[in-house]
């Protein structure tokens, strides 16, 4: 019992120790999905937003409705880690980590954030690599 | 118990019985078991319950393919757990070696076992915000000890990856 009292005394010291590196900046990662977000599709999403006429409530799927810009949202989950959402919006949209930081903050106090916005296809595609790391994400019509 | 990186590797020595346990669970941990709450987490829905036909292809299309992909990362992490295996009843120190190119898995499987864990037993915010509470009292406990080693080594990782 007295060897499992002092593992758990080393395993504390060295929690700490490593959340309070894990605060210090780190060199970004490789990006390997595709990048698409820019600055610019931000703006298309508004302008988008602003013509939308289709009934949001219809559940089948026309041209146009494929055509509606689509927003990608990221929802607070207590138990994933901020430094890994952080990493996993680094490598899902390519964002640079201070922009990865900045949707990591945005999801911890207001429990959520927009991540990307466009095309439904692509946006799927963002959820299920979101998915496939185990965040808690939605797609959204924007309407 | 020491972390350190050899050749790229990740190198966990001095691995006590009790801690060597902890991560022989990881696999057994990141399955849901059936349990709905678990299973709700790792496959949440992708859009509003009014999306119906949306989160209908979902479940026959990716679910799918995201089991696949969680049960490869356990696949690649119990292979790997295989260097603790031994003589059971020794108390001897362990060492376990992750190879550079298992860090995602590790990343995955680890994820898994604290979002099951944490579903499971139904946790709060401030108590999976309590680092420091003791394993030793309840199965709970343990728990979130659990979750808490989990998330020590996944940082680990995580700052090796950003290295």
């Amino acid at each position: 019992m007295s060897a499992m009292i002092d593992s758990l005394f080393e395993v504390r010291a060295s929690y700490v120790s490593v959340s309070a590196m894990s605060r210090e900046p780190r060199l970004e990662v490789e990006c390997r999905a595709q990048s698409k977000e820019t600055e610019g599709t931000t703006q298309v999403l508004d302008e988008a937003g602003s013509v939308t006429t289709a009934d949001p409530t219809t559940e089948t799927h026309s041209e146009e409705d494929l055509d509606l810009p689509w927003q990608v949202v990221v929802h607070n989950d207590p138990v994933n880690l901020m430094s890994y959402v952080t990493m996993v919006f680094q490598r899902v949209f390519g964002y640079p980590r201070e922009k990865a930081e900045r949707h990591m903050l945005e999801v911890h106090h207001k429990g959520r954030s927009v991540l990307w916005a466009g095309m439904r296809e692509p946006a799927e595609l963002y959820v299920q690599q979101l998915h496939g790391y185990l965040l808690l994400a939605t797609l959204e019509k924007l309407s | 118990m020491e972390i350190s990186r050899d050749n790229n590797d990740i190198e966990i020595s001095e691995l006590d019985p009790f801690l060597a346990e902890l991560l022989r669970q990881i696999p057994a941990s990141a399955s849901p078991d059936g349990e709905p709450a678990a299973e709700q987490r790792l496959f949440s829905s992708p859009a509003n319950s009014k999306e119906t036909e949306l989160c209908a292809e979902w479940k026959t299309y990716v679910e799918p393919e995201l089991r696949r992909l969680f049960q490869s990362a356990t696949e690649t992490v119990t292979e790997d757990l295989k260097q603790l295996n031994g003589n059971e009843k020794s108390l001897a120190n362990r060492t376990l070696r992750i190879p550079a190119k298992h860090a995602d898995a590790w990343l995955c499987a680890l994820n898994q076992a604290r979002l099951v864990i944490a579903a499971k037993n139904n946790f709060t915010e401030s108590e999976l915000g309590d680092h420091f509470r003791s394993p030793i009292g309840s199965r709970r406990d343990l728990s979130l000890f659990q979750i808490n080693f989990y998330g020590f080594l996944q940082e680990f990782i995580l700052r090796d990856l950003g290295d």
